[in-house]
């Protein structure tokens, strides 16, 4: 046996025949997997020149309204979940209470269930020969394949994005300087805009944007609850699936770049936001 | 720490109040709504619904192919988490932060990319369809969507174990005369094995109920290429409420029993923190 190094990193101890193997492997994988597919989706939707491309997208009238769909639908179930994540948040992460282990798996329930499932389930509510359909429909008030209905699907699919991200934060943040806001007589209202919202504040942008990331993208339970009326309740994922089963590709692959250029932003806002939240209970500490 | 008296601190009830609100509304009315359907059904023809050669050539396809992807993506996944945790090399942000992109792809735009590339003369299956690698519209295409949704919950689960963990156990394992591959075996994996099984789980639960990318790159041909999900929304375009529910429920009973594994898997890996 050799001398033995003393204090030297394990990382390096790795042979470099062995860093370069793995490493070229994970980054080919890497590479075959998401690097391609986002390239292929760009080059696809502008092969026939811009001027198509551009057809594409505003040309067809179904195709403008599922893009203005998706925009009303996403901020919709991502303002109710904000809402939802700050007060669940709030009752989790400051006080103690039977049942809080339970409430929090509960939280998580939504990411575990199959959005196809989500979708069967409001069709037995509002459907037809649903629970509520028969007595709501009699009153004028229809669900399934509405703008609402999306959203309520919508709304479920994304639930736990929000709470999940502020539950940690408001953990590690703690109670003090609201403690000290309340002695000072500051009243809840001022405590909560003043102390609580500046604090978790990058928080809640990190779940804002992975909740819009995903509201945007939901594709099977909005396919079930929509009933899929082009022009109607087509959001931008459903009218790819539309015009790829039309077999107009280049239009499915124009819609998909849109799409996609959206998933790259949420992803560069959402590395940003990463940052300024890992400085954040450092400078806390610092004070 | 953060437990704090009720009546100093404001807003108890009606931030506890909204949640159990919003969540019996929300969640717990759907939930309960399918159960009672599900359950007014007579026994033998919920059975027979559920359990059609049909719906139990899905779950065994839905399960081979999900199981398929989940192993590809424990292996890819820490792979990929050892790469970026443990060793330097140009652009590492840059991949870092695309392991996200599954995430955020919308499911339809992934079914979509990939049942493109790999069809004959697309930009993969140029090179693969000689060599006799079909993928497009096959069990194969379903489990490289359901590898591609599925990886990214490995590698995040891992990642920050990979971090934490002390150089100096690995030292003492050099010091006392162990290879690269004994530590690698005796020391490293023990202390990351439960992330990868969580990882493995989140992502087998996933890849069980996916729809959206699924129905893009399969042929979906009932007892061939049809998941579970996918024969869940052939059955409600059919209007047979009864068939698509109880597929339903085995899929919902399904991921509960995921959820509790994470729970079990987490509870495991935290065993020595205290």
């Amino acid at each position: 046996m050799g001398p033995v190094r003393l204090g030297i990193a394990p990382k390096s101890r790795d042979p470099a025949w062995v860093r370069w193997g793995l490493t070229s492997i994970a980054l080919v994988a890497l590479a075959i997997l998401v690097i391609v597919p986002v390239v292929s989706v760009f080059v696809e939707a502008f092969a026939n020149g811009l001027g198509a491309y551009w057809n594409n997208l505003v040309g067809d009238p179904d195709t403008r309204a599922a893009m203005l769909l998706t925009v009303v639908v996403a901020p919709a179930a991502v303002i109710s979940n904000l809402i939802f994540g700050v007060a669940a948040a709030w009752a989790i992460a400051r006080f103690r209470f039977p049942g809080r282990t339970l409430l929090i798996t509960a939280i998580d329930l939504p990411f575990s269930i199959s959005p196809v499932v989500v979708g069967l389930m409001f069709v037995l509510l509002f459907g037809l020969q649903g629970f509520f359909g028969p007595t709501l429909r009699a009153n004028g008030f229809q669900v399934l394949f509405t703008v609402p209905g999306l959203i309520l699907a919508t709304t479920f699919v994304t639930l736990p994005f929000v709470a999940r991200e502020l539950i940690p934060v408001m953990e590690a943040i703690g109670p003090d300087e609201e403690l000290a806001a309340l002695s000072l007589g500051a009243s809840g209202r001022q405590m909560f805009w003043k102390i609580t919202v500046p604090n978790i504040k990058w928080g809640l942008l990190y779940g804002v944007i992975l909740c819009n990331a995903r509201a945007m993208g939901e594709f099977g339970a909005v396919y079930v609850v929509g009933g899929r009326v082009a022009g109607e309740t087509n959001t931008m994922p459903l009218q790819v699936e539309m015009l790829f089963a039309g077999f107009d590709t280049p239009a499915a692959f124009a819609v998909a770049s849109v799409l996609t250029l959206l998933a790259v932003v949420s992803l560069i806002l959402k590395t940003v936001v990463e940052d300024k939240k890992r400085e954040e209970p450092s400078s806390l500490k610092k004070t | 720490m953060a437990q704090v008296n009720r009546r100093v601190m404001p807003g108890f009830r009606l931030s506890l109040g909204f949640t159990l609100v919003y969540l019996a509304v929300l969640v717990g009315v759907p939930l309960v709504a399918c159960a009672v359907t599900a359950g007014q059904l007579p026994p033998e023809q919920f059975r027979e619904a559920a359990l059609s050669p049909r719906a139990q050539n899905a779950y065994v396809l839905t399960f081979t192919t999900a199981l398929a992807a989940a192993v590809i993506s424990a292996i890819l996944g820490t792979l990929i988490a050892w790469v970026l945790v443990r060793y330097d090399f140009p652009l590492k942000r840059f991949f870092d932060a695309i392991v996200d992109l599954p995430f955020a792809l919308p499911t339809a735009v992934a079914g979509l990319v990939f049942s493109n590339l790999y069809v004959p003369n697309g930009w993969l299956g140029q090179f693969l369809v000689p060599l006799g690698i079909e993928l497009a519209y096959s069990r194969g295409a379903i489990v490289l969507v359901m590898v591609f949704i599925g990886f990214p919950f490995v590698v995040r689960t891992l990642q920050p174990v990979l971090e934490s963990l002390d150089a100096e156990s690995e030292e003492a394992a050099h010091l006392l005369g162990a290879g690269r591959w004994q530590t690698f075996w005796r020391v490293i994996l023990p202390a990351i094995l439960p992330s990868i099984l969580t990882g493995f789980v989140l992502a087998f639960a996933r890849a069980l109920g996916e729809y959206g990318s699924v129905v893009f790159v399969s042929s979906n041909i009932p007892n061939k290429t049809e998941i579970a999900a996918v024969l869940v929304v052939n059955r409600l375009e059919e209007f047979k409420y009864v068939e698509a529910t109880a597929v339903a429920v085995v899929l919902l009973f399904s991921s509960f029993v995921m959820l509790g594994l994470v729970n079990l898997l987490e509870r495991w890996s935290r065993r020595w923190d205290r």
